[in-house]
This record gives structure tokens, C-alpha cells and sequence, in this order.
């Protein structure tokens, strides 16, 4: 199926904020759903993840291809992930993120730098398994935490470190 | 030697901190705490200067045309480490902008003993951010206090989310 890229939401939004529902992999309308975040996403390139609620669907969706990124290591390629659910966590490092929600500001954030997240396929419900290091472990934390009401700026590290400026390492 | 301490504001420009601390070594006036950063494009700085020059003439050494300069004379660095230690939090508060977030928040914090000893607060669009470090005494009620934050932050139309941001011990 081929998706239509929407609008991304933009903070202040109380999709932002809001905790997105599961939803079941097989529907039509999710299906949908996930072809129009893929087509979001490759529109917002080199940006290199997104999430249902920045197209404004309070659903557990996630898309994201780390291999855009110059500093990843991992890459499990463009996917969709439809109810992720973050299974391990560990070796954890500070880097900067943005966001293309959050237009313009950065900060310093701590995430697990290798993690395994399972989830389903969208349309056939196959589970997938991700194991992921270093960029792409940081892109797919952040876009759980959308899922989850949370932005960036929820887990700056410390408040000197939040800037003024877009960093490269766009999650 | 005496301490001063010094504020320094201008429109950003490359050269601009060589310029100012070159000022301050060339009077043999020693840096110690400084802080610097952009604040919608302006330049801003604060430091803690020693040195033989009482504070007046440091400020008229470092006076650019473009700066705005204050400095006065500080009796002495205070002992931060001074009391029962406190526990470190990070506090995000972020929503529209409006009068009276950081008013708000800090006397929640204060109403508490909480000393917020670092604070960051950008404006991007419609997004106002603040973002504080925050240590708190020991026998601080935090659930309780996160509720009240909470509240506050309902009354303000934005998120507030409240953690611990103690570093780790090494």
C-alpha cells in the first residue's frame, strides 16, 4: 500500500502528551495508518523516525530507518513496528537530540545504547524482534516515548544542556 | 586579591568572549566560575573574576561599545557544599507560553527548601521550555510535591514532568 505523507503536529499539541492506545495490526485503518507514516517519514528525511502521534493518530505505531543516519551502526531498515514494547535496555550513554515536533531546541539525553524491541508487522501481525546499537537504539527510545505522552525535553539530562540550536543527531 | 562579579550582554559575534577575557588577562584578573550563553541571539555572561583591579575598573576595562557591562565587588565565594546534602532532581516544564510559569514553578520548589541551582528556559514558536536542576532536603515529600507541581502545571496548560537527576558516584 502506498501512504500519503501528513502533517506533522508541532509542540504545544495534546496528542504530544497524550498516552497512544495499542492498537491491532490487521485493521484496515491501521494498515492505512502505517503505509501514511512511512511515506511522513521519507518526506522528512534525513530525519530518521517517526512516530503515530507527530501525524496526529493517538495510535502505537512507530517508523524509523536508522541507516539515513551517518553515526549508526545497527540498522534493521525502513519498518514499521505496530505495539512496540521495549524488552531490554542496557549500556547506556548521553548523546543530543532534537526533534522535528519540537522545532529548533536540543538537549542532552541518556538512552540505552543497546536495546531488543518486539512488536507486530502492520497487515500481517508477524512479531518482529529488533536488536538495536548505538543512533538507531537512540531513535527507536525516542519514538517510544511518543507513544508514551514524552518528549525529549522529558528527559534532559541536566538544564544547562538544553540549546537553541537543531542537532544532527535528529531522532 | 578581591572578587567581582561580572555581567556581560551584546549581540553575538565570533570573537566576542576572546575579546572580553582577553581584556580581563591582560589585567591580571583570573577567571574563576563563568557561565556563557546565547539568550535570543544576545550573548550573556556571568563570571566570577579575581584580581588586584577593584570591580569598577574591571568593568570599564572589559566595556566594549556593543556590551553592556555591571560589575560589583563579591565578599567571597560561598561553600556550596555548606548543610545536610540535598538530593539532586531535573525538573521539564513545557506548554504554551504564557506570564508566570517560572514564577509558579519556583515557589512550588521553593515552598519546599528546594534550591534550584541551574535553569535553562527557551521559547521556540509557541513552545516555552524551562528545564531546572533542582536539590532538594532530604526529607522532602516528593510524591507530595510532584502532586503539587502537577497542579501547577494543569493551571499553566503544561506538562511537568519532575526525576531524579543525582549523578552517579564514581
Amino acid at each position: 500500500m502506498t501512504g500519503r505523507a501528513r502533517d506533522l503536529l508541532i509542540a504545544p499539541h495534546p496528542v504530544l502528551t497524550t498516552t497512544a492506545d495499542p492498537v491491532d495490526p490487521a485493521d484496515p485503518a491501521v494498515i492505512e495508518a502505517a503505509a501514511d507514516l512511512l511515506a511522513t517519514l521519507r518526506e522528512t528525511a534525513p530525519r530518521t523516525g517517526l512516530s503515530a502521534p507527530q501525524i496526529g493518530l493517538s495510535w502505537r505505531l512507530i517508523a524509523f530507518d536508522a541507516g539515513r543516519h551517518p553515526r549508526s551502526r545497527s540498522s534493521a531498515g525502513e519498518l514499521v513496528v505496530v505495539n512496540p514494547l521495549l524488552a531490554q535496555a542496557s549500556h547506556w550513554e548521553s548523546g543530543m537530540e532534537s526533534c522535528v515536533s519540537v522545532g529548533g531546541l536540543a538537549g542532552e539525553v541518556a538512552r540505552a545504547g543497546r536495546i531488543v524491541v518486539h512488536g507486530s508487522l502492520p497487515g500481517t501481525g508477524a512479531p518482529v524482534t529488533i536488536q538495536a546499537d548505538a543512533f538507531e537504539a537512540r531513535c527507536i527510545q525516542h519514538q517510544l516515548d511518543h507513544l508514551d505522552g514524552l518528549l525529549f525535553l522529558d528527559r534532559v539530562s541536566r538544564a544547562l544542556t538544553l540549546h537553541h540550536r537543531p542537532h544532527s543527531c535528529d531522532a | 586579591m578581591g572578587l567581582s562579579a561580572l555581567t556581560v550582554l551584546g549581540a553575538d559575534r565570533p570573537g566576542l568572549i576572546a575579546d572580553v577575557t582577553g581584556s580581563l588577562a591582560e589585567c591580571g584578573a583570573s577567571v574563576q566560575d563563568s557561565t556563557m550563553t546565547l539568550l535570543g541571539g544576545h550573548v550573556a555572561m556571568m563570571l566570577l573574576v579575581s584580581g588586584d583591579l577593584p570591580a569598577e575598573e574591571l568593568g570599564r576595562r572589559v566595556r566594549l561599545p556593543e556590551l553592556v557591562v555591571t560589575a560589583a565587588a563579591v565578599d567571597a565565594r560561598h561553600d556550596v557544599c555548606r548543610g545536610p546534602a540535598g538530593l539532586g532532581y531535573v525538573l521539564t516544564v513545557h506548554g504554551p507560553d504564557r506570564p508566570g510559569i517560572i514564577a509558579a514553578v519556583s515557589a512550588v520548589l521553593a515552598s519546599v527548601g528546594g534550591n534550584i541551582t541551574g535553569l535553562s528556559t527557551r521559547l521556540s514558536d509557541r513552545l516555552y521550555v524551562l528545564i531546572a536542576d533542582v536539590d532538594l532536603p532530604a526529607q522532602v515529600d516528593v510524591a507530595d510535591l510532584m502532586r503539587s507541581l502537577a497542579k501547577v502545571g494543569a493551571g499553566l496548560g503544561s506538562e511537568i514532568t519532575f526525576r531524579p537527576g543525582e549523578p552517579e558516584l564514581l
